[in-house]
């Protein structure tokens, strides 16, 4: 018997539930501001909901992202540290991954609730802001051929899309645009370990100083520049 | 325990810092240390001559399940053991607090336990009961370290603080930082130009105090301000360097140490006096440097006022300082934060649990 817990923040705030490979529950936050203050609340009134109790959890699946990463490093804190209190194993996978494989196994699963068939060959699009977005791409059947990559919406490919930034592309999604954390949890056996580091893509914002700012007038800098140095 | 305090009662809390560099859990049980893990992320930020938030905040998901795993072993602690789970709500790093609290309340729903955020600024006084027992009502506080440089009232530390002044710029540690690195030094600038001033002359320079003179102290008795003297300090260098001389590094550490421990320590003291205060605590990663504690010290000691400080290694951000901290609120009776409680970056001091 498992009993799985799933979250993911790497967008907005979900969580779910599912009990040997089906889906018990599945709920979201719909607030991209909001991952410390909603995950663990929703994720309570899952469970009580659902008449289950934390002991009776058997793992936990946690999308890495990519997404902004103040709210990923959220729920992947979250999960790692339910892991270690509960004792139970945790496991990271790619939250893009997550929504490619509810288009492709609710297909031929249970729940049809998507009116687009899963093409041959899609993307898997989220919002990396600054004017940029996350996307992989992923065969038939739901596996992932290439990415993650993080680009201008432009370097997207010409490929039926699914996921949260979607639309950011200028062209209508066809698949699912939302990460069903009680799907993610219910397909944990078909999705690929993605470690349990944040999927950052992008480096730390940082620059290293070159020189010290002066604050005496501009024009005397270029005197000073060889003493400086050789102070330093 | 037959004899003095009975520090073996009262509650096991757990408790969780991330608001700048460090990565601490600390476990209490009433006022009695247990265990105090840090693991730091300082040398990550050497390069970058400051505390980079992007670093910091990836450096705490790294260090968060290592660091609270020694904390358990150290204490001898079951977490299913723990009476309640402390974390700092703030003020710090939104990206690095949210690490902790993230945290915390996984523990708190868990291990179904009360979560307290608490306030960071309480914890840098409260860590104080781990070394000397419950505070007198009424003790003034000094709190300075590279992100904070505040003077406080304490009426008690569960839920009767204010603020009487704080920085209106830089934080003291932040002015050292900038100092060091104009004198081509490395980063954190408190420890390096401390042992250099050992070595210099501090009245070589007439650096200024500032918020020192007449109308300041009108608007600002208990402010501080580090952004002039800092500015003081470069053109001084500069000038010199123009007028090709050697910069006397150490003269111009022992100066510049001298003026911030100066202004720091006469406003201090001259809030024990506005308070009526017999006490003053110093506490901040800054309390470690020797002049300034040094100072605190002599002119405590003239105006008759005691002077309290933890020791060093609980000066700076951890882990123990808010799981005492907790405890303390828990002792009180204290009601526990709400789980949706967020982190707030600016939390006043004045609100010791979120
Ligand atoms: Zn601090």
């Amino acid at each position: 018997m498992s009993l799985i817990l799933g979250i993911d923040t790497a967008t907005d705030v979900r969580a779910g539930l599912a009990r040997d490979g089906e889906v018990v529950a599945s709920g979201a936050v719909r607030d991209r501001r909001a991952h410390a203050e909603q995950l663990m609340p929703l994720v309570r009134r899952l469970l009580a909901d659902a008449g289950v109790t934390m002991a009776e959890l058997t793992g936990i699946v946690v999308g890495v992202g990519p997404g902004p990463f103040t709210g990923l490093r959220v729920g992947v804190a979250s999960a790692l540290t339910l892991g270690e209190a509960l004792g139970i194993d945790v496991h990271g996978v790619c939250s893009l991954d997550a929504i490619a494989t509810a288009w492709t196994l609710n297909h031929r699963g249970q729940v049809l609730r998507f009116t687009a068939d899963p093409p041959a060959e899609f993307a898997v699009v989220a919002d990396a802001r600054r004017k940029e977005v996350y996307w992989a791409r992923y065969d038939g059947s739901g596996t992932r051929v290439d990415g993650p990559f993080v680009t201008t919406p432009d370097q997207v490919p010409d490929l039926p899309l699914a996921g949260p930034g979607a639309h950011l592309t200028g062209r209508e999604p066809s698949g699912p645009t939302e990460l069903d954390a009680g799907l993610m949890a219910a397909h944990l056996g078909h999705l690929a370990d993605a470690g349990l580091e944040p999927l950052y893509l992008r480096r730390p914002d940082a620059e290293v100083p070159k020189t010290v700012k002066s604050t005496l007038l501009q024009a005397r800098i270029a005197m000073m520049t060889a003493d400086t140095t050789e102070g330093r | 325990m037959s004899t003095g305090v009975d520090v073996g009662d009262g509650p096991l809390v757990l408790g969780i810092e991330s608001s700048c560099d460090e990565t601490g859990v600390g476990i209490v049980r009433g006022n009695r240390l247990l265990a105090n893990e840090v693991a730091s992320s300082v040398e990550q930020h050497v390069r970058f001559g400051g505390v980079v938030p992007e670093v910091a905040s990836r450096a705490h998901l790294e260090a968060l399940i290592p660091t609270l795993r020694r904390a358990c072993e150290a204490a001898d602690v079951d977490l299913a053991e723990v009476d309640a789970i402390a974390v700092t709500a703030g003020p710090g790093l939104m990206g690095a607090l949210v690490v902790g609290l993230a945290a915390a309340k996984a523990l708190a729903v868990a291990l179904d336990k009360p979560l307290y955020g608490v306030n960071h600024l309480v914890g840098h006084v409260a860590v104080d009961l781990l070394e000397h027992g419950p505070l007198p009502a009424d003790c003034a506080a000094l709190l300075v370290s590279g992100g904070h440089t505040s003077l406080l009232r304490v009426g008690d530390i569960t839920g009767d603080i204010t603020e009487l002044g704080a920085t209106i710029d830089d934080a003291a540690g932040e002015a050292y930082d900038k100092v060091a690195r104009l004198l081509g030094l490395s980063y954190p600038g408190g420890p390096v130009i401390d042992r250099l001033a050992a070595e210099g002359d501090p009245t070589a320079i007439r650096f200024p105090r500032g918020l020192t003179a007449g109308k300041d102290l009108v608007k600002h008795r208990f402010d501080y301000s580090f952004s002039g003297l800092k500015t003081s300090v470069s053109r001084w260098v500069e000038t010199r360097r123009l007028e090709g001389k050697d910069v006397p590094v150490a003269d111009v550490a022992a100066s510049f140490q001298e003026a911030v421990a100066d202004v720091l320590t006469a406003k201090a003291l001259d809030a024990c006096e506005y308070l009526g205060a017999d006490t003053i605590l110093l506490g901040g990663g800054v309390a470690a440097n020797s002049r300034l504690r040094g100072l605190l010290e002599e002119r405590a000691t003239a105006a008759g006022v005691t002077l309290r400080r933890p020791r060093p290694g609980l000066c700076t951000d951890n882990g123990a300082m808010i799981a005492v901290l907790g405890a303390a609120v828990v002792t009180a009776g204290r009601a526990p934060s709400s789980l949706e409680i967020g982190a707030d970056s600016g939390m006043p001091v004045t609100t010791v649990v979120a």
